[in-house]
């Protein structure tokens, strides 16, 4: 696989997709930030930005992907991913078909590849996935020939948190590139921090993990991107100190349970409180995945303060969203096969290769 | 009677190492000698002899898998006891020990004997059955070792799960000790094991999945090797996989205590780094750092490590195509594990020819105090093999009931050629 010059052939919209310097940049499947190259990621987001500015028409919906269909299979409970996805589909002209956890055959002991296999032969253009176990996305994604969007494996990926996230940082500060960014929380079972950590490793950003220290295994720093900085900071004050952004982590209760840390131990050594804002630079941007809760891991004045972007970061999601769904199904679908369209080296396509023949 | 001829006879048993010919006559080998030696036996005896020709190939004593998974009873739609020793044969393994989590679990005579029977009107190979440590291996209450003993078990293990308290298993070494067999163990500290699905590390950070350190598995042996001083009995530490287990088991051999353990192909040829949600990567213990497969491939080369072990464990197709977190453990092994280990351990110039052969044969019949060799009298069971052979493996093909390997398309050079269980040759590989 390989990215070539754009075809002397490219259809109109093949050359629409084209990036400014001239190099194509298709996507089989959005399963994880780390494959992405900065280049890629650029792109995505330049291609957000008009999406961006639709959320602020009074008409909001568009045709581009009318007649086209996205499955959401939902197998963890989740609000504002699906509703989001399904809101950026509704928007393309889109219709979406929604599966969810609670009333699907999973309860009765179909197997995860046997549902997909369902939902798929009622002919989807793309499935987004949200499940419990790290490698789902990829599993179906060996699985299927459509578009496969990761809407959040287990403790692994949620590729479009990252980028929406670096949406609106890019929005906010203007660039992404060698920023201080700080990461609080449990880094450990934490898919965004991961998406996260890869993305912005990407553009040589300095990267501050925060948390307790059995959440903030050291192998964390390995998976630091060429050019990149990962370190691990015990204190949350010296996690603070220069940071450009600062992205705070839900604190996952379930995880407490596991002889881990008391609520109040963490309330009192890691919540972004005002004063701890303070030691960051002057206008540090505030984000948080969501859902948050107040007087756990954010303070509410912070959570509701001038640094907090995270009402941005929901109305983004739904422009980085659309521009995703577009990119995949929106042209590739139409114009070319899909081994086609598996040019793109961002491909997380594994190959089928006879080690899966007895799947 | 059957000739082997002009073939390598290879016999870590007493460090032969020459090209002789053997005569089988009975089930038993008659003679191993130079081929006009044994033309004028066969001259002698006055009666017809078959001619098997093993130019080109090495004849070693029959080898042993101490360690694997048939199924039956109770798991037949994933391998049979006829399946998988016939997938056994093809591996070149003359006898193997299955382990006792069958269902129901093997922690009586009767389900021994039900076993040893199938195994006789059905098996391509000799079964030597492992016995529960505890009854339905649940660490509570003896299992019936003496009377499972009485029906052939070889050793006792409660394998998928470590025996579960000390003190039970101060009382099975102690038991054992008194009736000669070995106990096994599978060393895992389930607390630190809780929830894992490969072996913690950098590549369970970055994939997101649930890791083990190797501490879940030295841990264990530390407690056992204890025991085992404390007891004077015979510990064997199953599919050893860490670096250091593997110093504690060097430290108290030097300390004379009987510690023998196993390794299995996976562990050296594979590492934490190869699982990329591939459920054919996801057995227990799982695979293991780089650092601690050197460190295997050290204690495979200086004597250590005792025995290869294939911890042959099927899984239907259906039960691997899953979620990598709520797939069962295990791959299956036998018909891979000599090619890798001579892959791996020969040609790689790990270890020598006669080394190789000892780890299929009288290392792990020391393990279970038996003894291997071609010499007169003994049984003939012969391994044939070559260093050589270029072939593919395809899953699809293995005789196994189950498809769960990540070695399916690989090519190897160096492969089983033919096993001979009591004079029967139970196998032969086509000519290339």
């Amino acid at each position: 696989m390989s990215v070539g010059a754009p075809a002397a052939s490219a259809s109109p919209a093949e050359r629409e997709l084209t990036s400014r310097n001239g190099v194509p940049h298709r996507f089989r499947h959005m399963l994880a930030t780390e494959p992405l190259t900065a280049e890629q990621i650029t792109f995505l987001l330049d291609q957000a930005a008009p999406f961006q500015e639709i959320q602020r028409h009074p008409l909001k919906k568009l045709a581009t992907l009318r007649g086209k269909t996205v499955a959401l299979a939902f197998f963890e409970p989740s609000t504002r991913t699906r509703i989001s996805f399904a809101t950026a589909a509704s928007r393309l002209g889109a219709d979406s078909m929604n599966l969810q956890a609670e009333s699907s055959s999973l309860k009765k002991g179909e197997s995860l590849l046997d549902t997909v296999h369902t939902l798929n032969a009622m002919k989807p253009d793309c499935i987004v996935i949200r499940h419990g176990s790290s490698g789902a996305a990829d599993f179906i994604a060996r699985h299927l020939e459509i578009p496969v969007i990761n809407a959040g494996d287990g403790t692994h990926e949620h590729p479009t948190q990252a980028l929406l996230d670096a949406l609106t940082i890019r929005d906010r500060l203007g660039r992404i590139e060698g920023l201080n960014v700080s990461i609080l929380g449990d880094i450990d079972h934490s898919r965004v921090a991961r998406s996260n950590i890869h993305l912005l490793g990407k553009f040589g950003c300095r990267i501050t993990l925060c948390g307790p220290a059995m959440w903030l295994p050291r192998e964390l720093e390995k998976l630091a991107a060429p050019g990149s900085e990962i370190r691990r900071v015990p204190r949350i004050e010296d996690a603070l100190d220069g940071a450009d952004v600062i992205i705070t982590l839900r604190v996952q209760q379930e995880r407490m349970n596991e002889p881990a840390l008391p609520v109040d131990d963490y309330v009192m050594l890691y919540q972004l409180t005002p004063e701890r804002l303070a030691l960051a630079r002057p206008g540090a941007l505030v984000l948080h995945p969501g859902p948050m809760i107040r007087g756990l891991e954010i303070d509410p004045s912070v959570a509701d303060g001038p640094q907090s972007c995270v009402l941005e970061q929901v109305t983004n999601g739904l422009a980085v969203r659309m521009a995703l769904l577009f990119l995949l199904i929106g042209v590739s679908g139409e114009t070319s096969k899909p081994e086609n369209t598996a040019a793109s080296e961002a491909t997380l396509e594994r190959k089928k290769d006879s080690t899966h023949a007895a799947d | 009677m059957l000739r082997i001829s002009n073939g390598r006879v290879i016999d870590p048993s007493n460090g032969t190492d020459a090209q002789l010919d053997v005569l089988i006559e009975g089930g038993q080998i008659r003679l191993a000698a130079a081929p006009n030696d044994i033309s004028q036996a066969i001259a002698n005896a006055n009666t017809s002899c078959e001619v098997f020709d093993a130019s080109g190939l090495i004849v070693a004593p029959g080898f042993i898998d101490l360690h694997c998974h048939l199924r039956e009873p109770g798991g037949e739609h994933s391998e049979t006891i006829e399946s998988g020793t016939r997938a056994a044969a093809r591996g070149g393994f003359t006898a193997v020990c299955p382990m006792p989590n069958t269902r129901p679990v093997n922690d009586n005579a009767s389900v021994t004997r039900a076993i040893i029977e199938r195994a006789a009107s059905h098996g391509s190979v000799r079964v030597w059955p492992i016995g529960a440590c505890s009854l339905g291996s649940r660490g509570e209450a003896l299992a019936e070792i003496a009377a499972m003993k009485q029906s052939g078990i070889v050793a006792v293990s409660d394998d998928g799960r470590p025996v579960a308290t000390a003190k039970l298993m101060r009382q099975v070494m102690d038991y054992c000790g008194s009736l000669g067999l070995p106990v096994i163990d599978h060393c895992e500290d389930v607390s630190l094991a809780a929830g894992a699905v490969m072996r913690e590390g950098e590549t369970s950070v970055r994939l997101g999945l649930r890791g083990m350190p190797a501490a879940a598995e030295s841990i264990c042996v530390g407690r056992d090797v204890q025991l085992a001083e404390l007891t004077g009995s015979r510990l064997h530490i199953a599919h050893l996989s860490a670096r250091a287990s593997l110093d504690l088991v060097r430290e108290a051999r030097d300390r004379g205590l009987s510690v023998t353990c196993e390794v299995t192909p996976h562990h050296f040829t594979l590492v934490d780094e190869d699982v990329a949600y591939d459920t054919h990567f996801k057995m227990n213990p799982p695979l293991a750092s780089v650092e601690d497969r050197e460190a295997l491939l050290v204690g495979l080369a200086d004597g250590t490590v005792d025995a290869i072990a294939t911890d042959h464990a099927p899984h239907e197709p259906a039960s691997k195509a899953v979620e990598f977190d709520k797939a069962p453990f295990g791959i299956t092994g036998f018909e891979t594990a000599l090619a890798l280990a001579i892959e791996q351990l020969y040609h790689s110039g790990c270890i020598s020819l006669l080394r190789l052969v000892e780890l299929f044969t009288t290392g792990p019949a020391r393990v279970l105090g038996m003894e291997r060799s071609i010499v007169e009298n003994a049984p003939a069971d012969l391994t044939l093999f070559s260093l050589e052979r270029e072939w593919v493996f395809r899953a699809a093909e293995s005789a196994s009931k189950s498809r769960n390997t990540p070695f399916d398309g690989h090519e190897f050079r160096g492969a089983p050629m033919a096993t001979i269980v009591a004079g029967r040759v139970v196998y032969q590989r086509q000519p290339a």
